[in-house]
């Protein structure tokens, strides 16, 4: 056994522990996202509900829809398209904080094993939101 | 159609795609981007790109439950994720390369296996004797919750189950879709984790297999805010709605309906990738 540091108590980062944290993370990070996308999806409904709907063709989403800093800039002016994509981010989001956690909590264990494998997939996850192989 | 039209018709979808795909445990994501392209007409693209973001949702919220349960095994969901990020990322990347029909073939296949898969009970395998020298070295081996108390058990077939991780990993991100049937296939058959572990943690990994290709996907422009609104909300909605109903009993009758569906489904998006109407 590690040992712990004197604030935690003696099973604050054992398995079971972390496991209801890692539940309380996700279910919080879906009930966010969806949140943000319902009220996105709310205001998109009021400006362009009564416009065409066709997708037949695909165009691709303009590039302020599809960097982090243009999703949020956007949405910070509240344009609806863009609240929506704040809030499929934030979903995205969630997994990707999920194993942050996890690689604090092997940390905490001194699990070095787990952490080197948990900073893989977290190096793995970075590599697809930074748009390897996009374009 | 109108915006609002077309919303309202896609919820409606998502949501019943949602709920029968909790009350079989088959997962609606699977569904979610042949009924996009067959009866809404959207371009495969937008379509897997909504089911990744849609596949997310419902496979986070329910694992936050089962982690708390104590079913899901987080170390083995770990280690894999080794193997399905890496496949994810091969599968966005493989998706961006080749003509939308090909996709579709490989989608109708894949259907009809999963439809395949659902018809056939889960097999019973007696609990492994043995663990793998990798379960060892990695602590895989673990206990979960039973109405007996929680009952240990091994892991077999490490490097065989990774193997099969990385094909999910690739169909994930190739499809937009959970790839739970090869999931479960890696784990239950391969590893010989006890069915109530093997799903919980199949489920647990969705999320992150996704997300590797959903940041691909945001990248290259195929997340499309106005069509993921309803299916990632119908979906999510169904879901939850689904497993407040029925936990853990899965009426044959509905499996039968929601298999036919599915082969249905397959057919129409292997008669669409062949004469290459998508």
């Amino acid at each position: 056994m590690s040992t712990r540091p004197p604030d935690a108590g003696p099973d604050a980062w054992s398995d079971d522990a972390v496991d209801q944290r890692l539940g309380n993370l996700l279910r919080a990070g879906v009930m966010l996202a969806a949140a943000v996308t319902a009220l996105g999806g709310v205001l998109y409904l009021v400006q362009h509900g009564h416009e065409l709907a066709d997708r037949r063709v695909f165009h691709g989403q303009p590039p302020d829809l599809r960097s982090v800093r243009g999703i949020v800039a956007g949405a910070l002016q509240m344009r609806s398209r863009w609240v929506i994509q704040l809030g499929l981010l934030l979903l995205i989001a969630t997994p990707v904080a999920r194993v942050l956690f996890s690689l604090y909590a092997f940390v905490r264990q001194r699990d070095t094993t787990y952490v080197a494998i948990t900073a893989i997939v977290l190096a793995l996850l970075v590599l697809g939101l930074l748009g390897f192989g996009g374009g | 159609m109108s915006v609002l039209l077309f919303t309202a018709l896609v919820a409606v979808g998502s949501l019943a795609a949602g709920l029968l795909g909790a009350l079989t445990g088959l997962g609606g994501g699977i569904v979610i981007v042949p009924m996009l392209t067959v009866l809404f007409h959207v371009d495969i693209r937008y379509a897997i790109g909504a089911s990744l973001v849609s596949v997310i949702a419902t496979s986070s919220g329910a694992a936050a439950a089962y982690v708390k349960e104590g079913f899901t095994n987080v170390r083995v969901g770990m280690l894999l994720e080794v193997a399905t990020t890496v496949g994810a990322l091969v599968g966005a990347y493989i998706a961006g390369r080749v003509p939308t029909s090909a996709i579709a073939v490989v989608f109708g296949l894949v259907l009809l296996y999963s439809a395949y898969r659902s018809a056939r009970p889960p097999a019973r395998h007696a609990a492994a004797a043995r663990a793998h020298p990798l379960a060892d070295r990695l602590r895989l081996n673990s206990t979960y919750p039973t109405p007996q108390g929680m009952q240990p058990y091994v892991v077999q077939g490490v490097p065989a189950g990774f193997s099969l991780m990385l094909a999910a990993g690739v169909l994930s991100g190739l499809l937009g879709i959970g790839s739970g049937a090869v999931k479960v296939l890696a784990m239950d058959q391969a590893m010989r984790l006890p069915f109530k572990v093997s799903t919980t943690t199949s489920n647990f990994m969705i999320g992150v297999t996704a997300a590797a290709s959903a940041g691909v996907y945001l990248n290259r422009g195929y997340i499309d805010p106005g069509l993921s609104l309803p299916v990632m909300l119908g979906v999510l909605t169904g879901a939850l709605v689904g497993a407040r109903v029925l936990s853990g009993a899965r009426p044959a009758a509905l499996r039968w309906l929601f298999g036919a569906v599915v082969v249905v489904l397959a057919l129409e998006m292997l008669y669409k990738g062949l004469t290459g109407s998508v």
